[in-house]
Parts: structure tokens; C-alpha cells; sequence
């Protein structure tokens, strides 16, 4: 990050003079951009502490105080959002969904993109542009009909609906991504392999997918913070009573009945609970999930 | 060598297409059939109205309300979003001038990264329900800073003069270190050789950013602001979880409009997905728009 090496290969000489006025104008300049960096970390980082502090504090603390620190770790906060408030249960659903639907948008959509990839056959540029054609509508347009689509094939309220249609929905980006990605990949392999008798299906998967190996780590990266957060399709499948709620889903109940009960502490922990995770797995796969994020918004 | 390919390409497709065409497609078909309809839900009874739902829709003064709303986020949050980007993209990919003939990142450019993009892979959900306890009046963050400094605490969210933008602010504040890092990576790609000169030139940060910086990334500019625009056209989740909608629909937005009117205390099917129609072709203008205006030559280093 910091190589004075480079500082010293001016092209001329500079006087003292100049060279102590260059120094002035870069100490202002440097203080200046650290102080607007530091200021918008504050600003990011500020609000997830205060919610992480905030989870220890008592309600009494959090009423009176916002800014003061928590007088001790009440960590019976957490047991309380964990058990009372069901965030374990959703947190269980929400894994059990995105287990599935992960594993069925992976396999699919990388089975779809090989095909768009490398056969040829009638009508494949149609069907491609059908497919990622998705990409491009908004989802409120689908919700009426999807919920009824949902419920006529008898998987309203269940697990299997909501893994089948995250999944439905994942699909045009991931066959997107991923039939860019294998094209990318050489074809002699493949031919080699065809010409020692190896099958379509083997070389599959035993030669292409261990190759796209990188691009199936981005868009399986993409697409799980992306079904792990999402909100509007289980809030129209999972309705009613005997529903299964997911994590988001759960939390956003648990601040409705917060508000009746005046449980702030056990909001914040639910909070706190629900993000944590998500910084872990953020902090050690940074650089993955920066690169697959981005990657997936501008190809 | 291509025989025996078939097995492969029928079993290979034939799954995901059954399952994009049941829970994609023929959803999104027949949300414009619905849409021609004065379909009241649960009922089966459904009659075929024409453009009658969309007629109404024109005259529905909470309709244009919700759309207004969006058309501000619109205006606002791309523009503040990719300033800010662009602005905290630059200070860490060259902050730092060391000398005259070097342009660095500053220091602990990785660690402002890691806590910038944080908020884009957390839930909607958590960030509005924090951010709903920052603005609280009481015992909010926001508040308990103001009153510390004895300055007035508004109610912010209870507000109907503050609370939409209280939500188009977290919209921000939630997007702009994604932006931070795709600008960031895109300006990794441009020769440094390129700033080296500019600035032996004596030319200044802002014109460095404005004449160089903003042409050389106008692609991925160009990407962000349909991207962005596609967001501020949404916002339900934030809307919904903050203010949801309120007060007085003063923070209304066309999603949770569409959301309310199927799913809320009336199930008007018909009508909702007439809505939902409306926020497609929106949608699709906005994002021709912006790929129409903003389509310049596409610039490539060797």
C-alpha cells in the first residue's frame, strides 16, 4: 500500500522550496480525503455498532441513553429473540430454503448454460433470449399470478414452493453468467475428450465443470446472498397461519411485535443475530464476494 | 463426433425450461391478461373489463402520488450515489499523490472497502428495521446526537416533510460502497501512465476526476445508473419495513402501491396487476433511456 520507492523518482530535482510547499498542499490534500474516507466509514459503521451494542443493553438503557454503552452483556437478549421470538426457527428455514434452491439453481442453470454453450441445435437463440429475457422484468409484475400459479400446483406455504420458485427465479442470470463463462473456456479439451470415446454426459462432468469452476463460485456466491436475503417472494408464498416464515420475513414480524411489547433489546438481538453470519462469511470470502457481486452486475 | 448429443441437450434443458416457463413465464403472461380484468381475488369470478383498469389507474390520485415519489428517487438517488462513488472510489484508488510522478491509493484502502460494501450483502430487511431505530425520536442514535448538541429532535419518519427522505437517504447510504468498489475495480484498469501525465501536465484532482477519471469509466457509470434507476424505482422493502408508506403517503411508492392494492386489506387482482404493468414498462423506458442517452464510443487500452 505504502511504497515510498515511488516518491523519489521525480523527474527533476525540485527545489526545498517547492518541495516543502508540494508537502503543505499534499498534507491538506491527504488529511482532506482521509477525513471525508473516515467520515462515511463512521457513517456506515456507526449504525450496525450501535445495533450490536445496543442488543446487550437493557430496555431501560435504550430508552434513556442511545448513545451509552450497555451496563453489562445481557445476553439473555439473544436466548430471548432466539427461542421467544422464533429467530432460531427462521433461521433454520431460511436454511433449509436456500440449501435447496441453491443446489437446484446451480445444477440447473449450469446444466442449461452448458447446453446454450456448446450444442447447436434449432431454436437455441430463441430459447436463450427467452430465458435471460427474464432478467429484465420487474417481480411485482409476476406476484398475483405467481402466488395463484403457486397455489393451484399445491405448493402454497411450502418449503418445496418456495425452493422451486427461487430457484425458477435465479435461473436467467446464473444461465446468463454461466453460458458467458463456459464459452470462455477452451473447446479443444472437449473434442480431445469426445474423440477417446468419452461421453457428453461424462465430459460434463468430469472435464467442463470442474473447469468453470470460478465462474460457478461467482454466481453461486451471487445468487445465495440473494435468496438468503430475499424478502418480497416468501412475504406473497408463505402467508397465513401455518406458514413457515424465513429469516427476513421473521425479522420484519419480530419488529411488528416489538412494537406492541416495547421489546427493543430483543429487536436489536434479532438484528444482531440475523447479521452476524452474514459478516463472518463477509469478512473471510471478502474478496470473492466483492468480485462476484460486482461481476455480477456488470456483465 | 457430435451423435448422442440429444440425451444430453433434452435432459439438460428440458427441467429448467419446465420450471422457468410454470413459475416465470406464464406468471408474467398472465399478469397482463389479469390486468384486463376486474378480478376481486379469492373468487373465481373474474369478467373481462379492456383497458378499463388502466383508465382508472391514470385518474388514481394516490397512483400518481406513489409514481411521483419514485420519479424524485429517480432524480436523486443515482446521481448522489454515483457522485459519492466516484468520489470515495477516487480518494482511495489515487488519494494519495506521492511526489509528483506517482498516483497511490491511501492508506488502508482494503479495510475502507471491507466496511463500505458491507451494507450490500445484508438483508433490506435488517437495514430498514435498523435504520427505523436510528430515526426513532426517543431513543434513536440520530436523535440522541442532536439532543447532545441541544439542537431540536424532529420525529423524522413520523414527519411527513422528512420521512421520504429519511428512506431515499438509507437508499443511499446502502448503495454507494457497492459503487465504491465497481468503480474502484474499473479504475484499477486504467494505465497509470495516463494520470502520471495528466498530473505532470499540473492538472487539479477535480479536473483530473472530471476530464480523465469519468470518460475513461463512462461504461461502468453507464451500467451503475440503470442499475440505480432500476432500484429507485422499487424500493418497496425500505418503504414498506420503515414507513410503510406513510405518514399521510407522504414516503408512498409505486411497489408498495401494487403490493397494498393485491395483497393488503382489499385483494383487487385485477387492478394490481394493471399497476404491475405499468411499473414493467417503466421500468424497460427507463433502462432504454438510460442505454439511448448515455451511449457514447467505447474506449480500449491495449
Amino acid at each position: 500500500m505504502d511504497r515510498p520507492a515511488t516518491t523519489g523518482v521525480a523527474k527533476a530535482e525540485p527545489t526545498q522550496a517547492e518541495q516543502r510547499q508540494l508537502r503543505r498542499e499534499l498534507g491538506v490534500a491527504n488529511v482532506f480525503s482521509h477525513g471525508f474516507l473516515l467520515l462515511w466509514a463512521a457513517l456506515t459503521a456507526l449504525p450496525l455498532l450501535w445495533m450490536f451494542l445496543s442488543s446487550f443493553k437493557s430496555d431501560g438503557e435504550i430508552l434513556s441513553d442511545p448513545w451509552g454503552l450497555p451496563g453489562a452483556l445481557r445476553f439473555e437478549n439473544w436466548a430471548r429473540a432466539w427461542t421467544e421470538a422464533h429467530i432460531g426457527q427462521y433461521f433454520l428455514n431460511s436454511g433449509v430454503v436456500v440449501a435447496g434452491s441453491l443446489t437446484l439453481t446451480m445444477l440447473f442453470g449450469a446444466a442449461a448454460a452448458y447446453v446454450f454453450a456448446r450444442y447447436e441445435f434449432r431454436g437455441r437463440q430463441i430459447v436463450y433470449y427467452l430465458f435471460v429475457g427474464g432478467m429484465m422484468f420487474p417481480v411485482f409484475l409476476a406476484l398475483v399470478p405467481l402466488f395463484l400459479v403457486v397455489r393451484n400446483v399445491g405448493l402454497g406455504n411450502t418449503w418445496t414452493g418456495l425452493i422451486l420458485v427461487y430457484a425458477a427465479y435465479s435461473l436467467p442470470f446464473t444461465v446468463f453468467f454461466m453460458t458467458a463463462f463456459f464459452r470462455t473456456l477452451p473447446t479443444s479439451i472437449a473434442e480431445a475428450a469426445l474423440i477417446d470415446g468419452c461421453g457428453h454426459f461424462r465430459l460434463f462432468f468430469r472435464v467442463m465443470l470442474p473447469m468453470a469452476r470460478p465462474g460457478l463460485i461467482s454466481v453461486a456466491i451471487f445468487n445465495f446472498l440473494s435468496q438468503w436475503n430475499q424478502f418480497i417472494l416468501p412475504q406473497v408464498l408463505m402467508q397465513g397461519e401455518d406458514s413457515k416464515p424465513v429469516l427476513a420475513q421473521g425479522l420484519a414480524a419480530l419488529a411488528v411485535s416489538q412494537g406492541y411489547q416495547g421489546d427493543f433489546s430483543g429487536l436489536f438481538a434479532g438484528l444482531t443475530i440475523a447479521t452476524l453470519p452474514v459478516l463472518a462469511v463477509y469478512v473471510a470470502f471478502q474478496r470473492q464476494i466483492q468480485t462476484g457481486l460486482t461481476a455480477g452486475q456488470l456483465k | 463426433m457430435r451423435h448422442g448429443k440429444y440425451p444430453l441437450i433434452i435432459t439438460f434443458l428440458v427441467p429448467p425450461l419446465l420450471l422457468y416457463g410454470i413459475f416465470v413465464l406464464s406468471p408474467y403472461l398472465q399478469a397482463f391478461q389479469i390486468s384486463t380484468t376486474n378480478w376481486l381475488g379469492y373468487s373465481a369470478h373474474a369478467d373481462s373489463v379492456g383497458m378499463a383498469n388502466f383508465r382508472t389507474l391514470w385518474h388514481d390520485g394516490q397512483v400518481w402520488n406513489a409514481i411521483k415519489n419514485n420519479a424524485v428517487m429517480l432524480a436523486v438517488v443515482p446521481v448522489l450515489t454515483i457522485g459519492l462513488g466516484l468520489f470515495f472510489a477516487t480518494m482511495l484508488n489515487m488519494g494519495g499523490r506521492k511526489g509528483r510522478a506517482g498516483v497511490t491509493g491511501v492508506r488502508g484502502t482494503a479495510f475502507y472497502r471491507m466496511v463500505y460494501f458491507f451494507p450490500q450483502v445484508l438483508s433490506v430487511v435488517i437495514i430498514a428495521l435498523l435504520w427505523r431505530e436510528v430515526y426513532h425520536p426517543n431513543n434513536g442514535l440520530l436523535n440522541g446526537a442532536l439532543r447532545a448538541f441541544g439542537l431540536p429532535a424532529p420525529t423524522w419518519l413520523g414527519d411527513p416533510r422528512t420521512a421520504f427522505w429519511c428512506v431515499l437517504a438509507v437508499m443511499v447510504w446502502s448503495n454507494v460502497g457497492f459503487y465504491v468498489v465497481l468503480f474502484g475495480a474499473a479504475m484499477a484498469a486504467i494505465p497509470r501512465d495516463i494520470y502520471e501525465a495528466v498530473m505532470l501536465d499540473g492538472a487539479s484532482r477535480w479536473t483530473t476526476l472530471r476530464r480523465i477519471t469519468v470518460p475513461l469509466l463512462w461504461d461502468t457509470v453507464q451500467v451503475a445508473w440503470i442499475y440505480l434507476a432500476i432500484a429507485a424505482l422499487d424500493g418497496f422493502i425500505l418503504v414498506q419495513q420503515m414507513t410503510n408508506g406513510g405518514p399521510n403517503f407522504s414516503s408512498d411508492v409505486i411497489g408498495l402501491r401494487m403490493y397494498e392494492t393485491a395483497f393488503g386489506s382489499e385483494t383487487k387482482f385485477g387492478y394490481a396487476s394493471a399497476i404491475g404493468v405499468v411499473m414493467l414498462f417503466l421500468t424497460l423506458s427507463v433502462a432504454v433511456l438510460a442505454l439511448r442517452t448515455g451511449r457514447r464510443d467505447r474506449i480500449e487500452y491495449l
